[in-house]
């Protein structure tokens, strides 16, 4: 495991800067709720009021003045984008930073296989991303008792593990396209994201373009669905379990065999 | 036994050439020099048989174990310094000398110790305060400290200065005494022939020649220079002829009575025939190439 340990300690600065600022963004959200709770009827009324654009945002079916309801909203746009986006950085230079860095060939010339450093690098992004989601979790959790509301734990459960295998689908494509590419990979991993995250807004807004969802994972973190149906679509996790599966064989296969120039 | 055997090794990049049918034997024990210039192959060559590239074609063994199949066994017993070294920017010394030996599951302190030690290096600094040089010594104790059978060093010497390569070839001869393998490749050829024991002579991507360091410098030319009026015009197998003043000199690898001949019809003063060096023939080796 020493790969793994390795990594671990590489992305530590990375890892606590994002936990950071994605964790306490939540709290302080969560802080603002008790500040807006009294006006929210109105905000609701106001952005129900959208058309469309209100589909897109899923609040046309979200009760803003609730708890849960604003925390899908908030948990959205804060965990969603910033999850997504950790894991797409992390994912997508895990095995180019090697190359563009000019360090594999000091790592692949030590007695260690490549499909020993693809599991061990594989699992260092799992094992950061978990960490992450556990210690937002809690604060989040944390936030809400300090508030004085009671948890809705069914609802946050579910939100919080829908955006957690959104991260690990978003890492496997990225950890695919990790294996083929040397430079400009941050790039690639955050215009991936924020891909993904218009397909979603795109598939909302109207019945037509409502196909795209099975392209993207925000679709099966949608707060709106989660809150009301109290479950997640199977469907559509099955679909992203296999892209994840996909981008990691296809980093399998290119990696075990690449020419390191 | 051989401690590197190449057969027919073939490397292309897509359409542009690595090597070509390179086939090499160096054998356990050797102080083995591998000369070219920039973009010959010799980092193509070494990188292959490292398993960073996968042969396009032809077979290589190192210790007896395939290149392909058995690379992990055969970067266990090998020591590899590349020509220009990275590191993660921000370990220590001291860190990244532990991640190396951790890799290969071994305990090296003791000799890392004594490297650091002889090579002058602080293994408190952090990999990207370290000079050229000093990343350089920081790559040699990573590929000697685990005390490999087969040293593979890529132009080892760039960036050290005079005292430190002196101390860096003291210790190479003294591992080479104690039983490892040394391959490796320069352009510096002073170098070769100072230490190596057999060298190989690599262009554009193939072996142009092998032989002993001695063998290779006698190779069939001779460095003649000829004071007083001679007549080279019917001479065949002269090269790099520099004419000077009333005297003439070039490297001759034709016919010894025809030469002879030829310098009895003119009229002569003075005459040395001399061994080259690796230097001339080297370059002997090139224009015989560029002419064809």
């Amino acid at each position: 495991m020493t790969v793994l340990k390795h990594e671990l300690r590489q992305g530590r600065t990375s890892f606590w800067i994002w936990t950071g600022v994605i964790g306490v963004m939540l709290s302080v959200c969560v802080f603002l709720y008790t500040e807006v709770r009294g006006e929210m009827d109105a905000v609701t009324d106001l952005f129900s009021s959208f058309g469309s654009f209100t589909a897109a945002f899923g609040m046309d079916r979200l009760n803003f003045g609730s708890l849960q309801g604003f925390y899908a909203i908030e948990c959205g746009s804060i965990l969603g984008l910033g999850g997504a986006f950790y894991a797409a950085i992390t994912a997508v230079n895990m095995l180019s930073k090697e190359e563009s860095n000019k360090t594999a060939d000091f790592l692949l010339t030590h007695p260690i296989s490549r499909r020993r450093i693809l599991s061990e690098k594989l699992l260092a992004v799992f094992v950061q991303l978990t960490l992450m989601n556990v210690i937002i979790f809690v604060m989040s959790v944390l936030s809400i008792v300090v508030i004085g509301e009671s948890v809705p734990w069914t609802e946050i459960i579910l939100l919080h593990l829908a955006y957690y295998l959104l991260q690990m689908e978003i890492a496997g494509i990225c950890y695919g396209i990790s294996a083929f590419v040397r430079r400009g990979s941050v790039g690639i991993g955050l215009g991936i994201a924020v891909l993904l995250y218009f397909l979603n807004l795109i598939s909302n807004l109207t019945e037509s373009a409502s196909f795209l969802k099975y392209f993207t994972p925000f679709a099966y973190c949608d707060g709106a669905d989660i809150t009301t149906f109290k479950r997640l679509d199977v469907g559509l996790l099955a679909i992203g379990a296999l892209v994840c599966l996909l981008g990691i064989s296809v980093a399998w296969y290119k990696y075990s065999r690449k020419d390191i120039a | 036994m051989e401690a590197i055997r190449t057969d027919k090794l073939t490397k292309y990049y897509g359409k542009a050439r690595g090597i070509i049918d390179l086939s090499l034997s160096v054998e356990e024990g050797e102080f083995f020099g591998f000369i070219g210039p920039n973009g010959a192959g010799k980092s193509t060559t070494i990188r292959t048989l490292l398993g960073l590239l996968s042969p396009t074609s032809g077979a290589a063994s190192v210790f007896g174990m395939d290149i392909v199949r058995e690379k992990e066994g055969i970067l266990r017993r090998v020591g590899y310094l590349p020509s220009e070294a990275f590191f993660y920017p921000k370990m220590r010394v001291r860190d990244l000398l532990k991640f190396s030996a951790d890799l290969r599951k071994t305990d090296c302190s003791a000799e890392a110790a004594r490297l650091c030690e002889r090579l002058q290096l602080d293994t408190e600094r952090k990999i990207d305060e370290l000079s050229f040089g000093n990343r350089k010594k920081a790559a040699i104790v990573c590929a000697l400290q685990s005390k490999p059978n087969l040293l593979i060093l890529d132009e080892p010497t760039g960036g050290l200065d005079p005292l430190m390569q002196r101390e860096f070839f003291d210790i190479l001869r003294e591992r080479n005494r104690d039983g490892a393998t040394i391959f490796f490749s320069s352009h510096v050829l002073s170098e070769v022939q100072r230490n190596c024991s057999r060298a190989a002579v690599i262009r554009q991507g193939k072996i142009i020649a092998c032989d002993s360091v001695s063998g290779l410098s006698e190779a069939s030319a001779k460095r003649v220079t000829v004071h007083g009026l001679v007549d080279l015009s019917r001479l065949d197998g002269v090269k790099d002829k520099q004419e000077g003043l009333n005297s003439v000199s070039f490297l001759y690898s034709g016919d010894m009575p025809h030469l002879l001949g030829c310098l009895t019809a003119g009229q002569i003063t003075d005459l040395t025939i001399a061994e080259p060096d690796l230097e001339e023939v080297f370059l002997h080796f090139y224009e015989e190439e560029a002419d064809q």
